[in-house]
């Protein structure tokens, strides 16, 4: 609340009360202050601990240098899977997600419709994608398959929920005029929906596929497979340096994904 | 057809074949993809039963275990997200002030915090986790850094970016008044990056504690640790309780959000 | 060739009986409209805005489900047409738009194209496969207009009356057996207005067809009409030729009188 009144009072450059401004920020310190303090108690949290931890953080930084490549053959096809888990999930993740977010765009769906849509959409939303990728290492087992249903759940939250959006936003004046064209729905979609919305399509996939590439080397953590699983065993060894070549590797894979994507979304334009 | 037909095409050649291009590999990689994983089919097909299993095994739910153990551990939760947001804080605003090329002009400062930004960001939370763990040992302290050290590049970047964004002419008054730097920063800056400010702290809050949810896999304290425990104990209807909890309190905290948000703006 | 070919013969174009609109129970837009419309050529309906000429024309293609009347059209009543055949029914009712309306993002051609989706099938729109002969009509219609050179442009660079060219070549690529058009003037300059109007009218004349032209503009609508059609409070309370049309009757349209001189 303190931060609502001041941002106002901020926004117009009122000075006419300057006194009830520094009021409310002062008080919204306070507020933190205390949050900070209670919760430095209820967690146990103290300084002792931490600065036990920063010896161990050199510790830990000088055992990964240098990074130790040696077993490069068990990095690669952690890479590959990874890799393999991206492609598969983004694709049919955003096939999936182009007609559940058409219909789940209310603007064109009548409700009945588009309410079960938007709550389905919603579910795949708001569990972490790890919460999502345990659950389907217990049902479909171990490996690659449970990483790749975990990815297509969280590229349909995501991809779906914006392309609805976006269909929302769209100017009705153009399907109107199609419509009266005597064209079906099929054709209204193809020919006044999509080219409004093809493009902001492009671009959330392009996204999508970026951040399902970073996924896909997280998953393995809890057993989906990829390169996740590479890296938490060598946690679980002690191998910092294999550690540290594996996290080299992962950032330099985000880094050609998000290279790539930015191609596509130029190609696109 | 005769020859007076007229074509017509929607792109340049050019455009079209890059377009195409990117189809072609899209489909190349993905038949090869589907060719090489690793996947049973046996398991794909099994795969309805074996969550209609786990589903009648959470049901019904074991409710007393909540005030036992959930509920401490959802507080846990929300303490980490909410402690690890406000340190974020103390990394993200010096970077985001060295990242906004209208603060500082230096290549060199543009160059290093975009570095810090960029890492933050690419390492997964999870991963943070497990380097927090195994440097502080299993406990809350690594989860708070771990959300910490993932949140710096999301709030970094987009804090630079409002800065970016102000209104210059209200700047240049307060330098021509002979102001000094720190208070051009606090009475130019600041208060017109105040909505942004509140609006991305908000919006990582929200992220971060979905994220803090599951630290708790890798040890690192929260509501994961209890979901791990049940769940190597194969005690489904304690893992439905923990799972609901989190559903609860995810979408709690998403209204929150929008509602505050909603104010601000 | 199917532009200048005229099928239509009979001079029962279009008949509206008791046509009312209610947007809420109780407070109607249109309050029984009687129009028939048997001879080719431009049909200027006057009145305020908000009396509900342009409900009126949505109606006849029902883009807006009236609540009572009938729209008698090519031998169907159009309010009780379903699916397919109320597809069929549209497709021989070609719109023009006040705000164009065209789909920005795609180009000049194509958005003249998309008036013949009315006769493909939903496999055909989806491989974009237009028959030779619509392409070749399509361009036929853009150089009618004077915009082939414009014609791989995308509609979003044209200017307001470039727009509106290739609305009414979307509207006449229908092969409509009537042209709606609604406001198609008034949000262009007094000269691209005009030169709006004799497309209209030309298109008409050309294709032996009625054009329905929703206008508030009383001088350009009696230069070019044959009949008026004045509208008040969602009734006809004038229709006839344009020269019939009296300072009373623009008071009574209108209301007020200052600015008759």
């Amino acid at each position: 609340m303190a931060g609502v009144n001041s941002t106002r009072l901020g926004a117009n450059k009122d000075r006419e009360n300057p006194f009830k401004h520094n009021w409310l920020v002062s008080s919204l310190w306070l507020l933190v202050v205390c949050y900070i303090v209670y919760s430095f108690n209820a967690m146990d949290l103290s300084l002792g601990r931490i600065s036990d931890g920063l010896g161990h953080a050199s510790d830990l930084l000088a055992r990964m240098v240098p990074p130790n490549f040696s077993r490069w053959s068990l990095l690669l096809s952690g890479l590959i899977e990874s890799l393999e888990i991206a492609v598969i999930s983004s694709i049919c993740g955003i096939f999936i997600s182009l007609f559940l977010g058409l219909f789940a765009a209310r603007n064109l769906m009548p409700s009945w419709i588009s309410t079960p849509v938007r709550a389905l959409i919603a579910l795949c939303r708001t569990f972490h994608p790890v919460i999502i990728a345990i659950l389907f290492v217990k049902s479909v087992g171990f490996g690659a398959l449970a990483g790749i249903l975990t990815l297509v759940v969280a590229s349909i939250g995501f991809i779906a929920k914006l392309f609805a959006e976006a269909i929302e936003e769209i100017s009705l004046k153009q399907v109107e005029a199609i419509r009266a064209t005597g064209a079906g729905f099929t054709s209204i979609i193809l020919f006044s929906v999509m080219p409004q919305v093809f493009a902001r399509f492009i671009g959330f996939s392009t996204y999508q596929l970026d951040s399902n590439l970073r996924n896909s080397t997280m998953v393995g953590i809890v057993g989906a497979g990829g390169l996740g699983g590479t890296l938490f065993s060598a946690f679980q060894r002690f191998d910092y340096d294999f550690v540290a070549a594996i996290l080299i590797v992962i950032i330099a894979l985000i880094m050609f994904g998000e290279f790539l994507s930015n191609i596509v979304r130029h190609i696109f334009r | 057809m005769n020859a007076i037909d007229h074509h017509w095409q929607r792109f340049t050649l050019k455009q079209k074949l890059s377009r195409y291009a990117v189809y072609l590999v899209l489909v190349m990689a993905f038949v090869q993809s589907i060719q090489s994983v690793e996947v049973i089919p046996e398991f794909l097909l099994d795969a309805p039963e074996q969550m209609a299993d786990m589903f009648s095994r959470m049901w019904p739910m074991d409710f007393a275990y909540y005030p036992v153990t959930v509920h401490d551990a959802m507080i846990e939760t929300l303490n980490i997200a909410t402690l690890g947001t406000l340190i974020t804080l103390i990394f993200a605003i010096p970077l985001a002030l060295m990242n906004a090329s209208n603060i500082v002009s230096s290549t060199w400062c543009h160059w290093i915090s975009k570095f810090f930004l960029v890492s933050s960001r690419s390492v997964n939370s999870l991963v943070w986790a497990l380097l927090f763990v195994s440097i502080f040992g299993p406990g809350v302290i690594a989860g708070v850094l771990a959300i910490a050290f993932r949140s710096i590049g999301f709030v970094g970047k987009l804090l630079g970016e409002a800065l970016e964004e102000v209104n210059m002419g209200s700047i240049e008054a307060l330098k021509a008044t002979g102001a000094s730097w720190l208070s051009i920063l606090l009475k130019g800056y600041w208060p017109q990056v105040l909505p942004a400010f509140f609006s991305i702290v908000l919006f990582r809050w929200d992220i971060n504690v979905r994220e803090s949810a599951v630290l708790g896999l890798v040890g690192a304290g929260g509501i994961g640790v209890v979901l791990d425990d049940s769940m190597n104990l194969f005690q489904w209807d304690r893992v439905a309780v923990s799972l609901l909890a989190i559903f609860i309190i995810v979408i709690l905290a998403e209204i929150l959000v929008v509602n505050v948000r909603k104010r601000l703006i | 060739m199917s532009v200048t070919q005229s099928s239509v013969e009979h001079s029962n174009f279009l008949e509206i009986r008791n046509l009312k609109k209610e947007y809420t129970a109780g407070n109607p837009i249109l309050k029984g409209i009687d129009i028939h419309i048997t001879e080719p050529g431009i049909v200027a309906i006057i009145g305020p805005s908000g009396t509900g000429k342009s409900t009126l024309l949505r109606c006849i293609n029902r883009l807006i489900d009236p609540t009572e009347g009938k729209i008698l059209f090519d031998n169907a009543d159009l309010c009780l047409a379903k699916g397919a055949q109320l597809r069929k029914l549209r497709r021989q009712v070609g719109m023009v738009f006040q705000e164009y309306n065209l789909v920005e993002r795609l180009t000049v051609i194509e958005n003249v194209l998309t008036g013949r989706l009315g006769y493909m099938s939903a496999w055909q729109a989806w491989r974009r496969k237009f028959s030779q002969q619509d392409i070749n009509t399509a361009f036929e219609l853009l150089d009618a207009v004077g915009l082939t050179e414009h014609a791989s442009k995308r509609a979003d660079s044209l200017s307001g009356g470039q727009r509106q060219r290739v609305g009414i070549a979307r509207a006449v690529m229908q092969n409509p057996r009537i042209l709606l058009a609604d406001e198609p003037t008034s949000s262009l300059d007094p000269k691209t207005a005009v030169e709006i109007m004799e497309l209209l009218e030309r298109f008409s004349q050309e294709k032996n067809i009625p054009a329905l032209v929703n206008i508030h503009d009383v001088k350009l609508a009696s230069r070019f009409a044959k009949r008026m059609i004045g509208m008040s409070n969602g009734v006809v309370v004038y229709d006839g030729p344009p020269e019939g049309i009296t300072d009373e009757h623009l008071k009574q349209i209108y209301g007020g009188e200052s600015w008759l001189a």
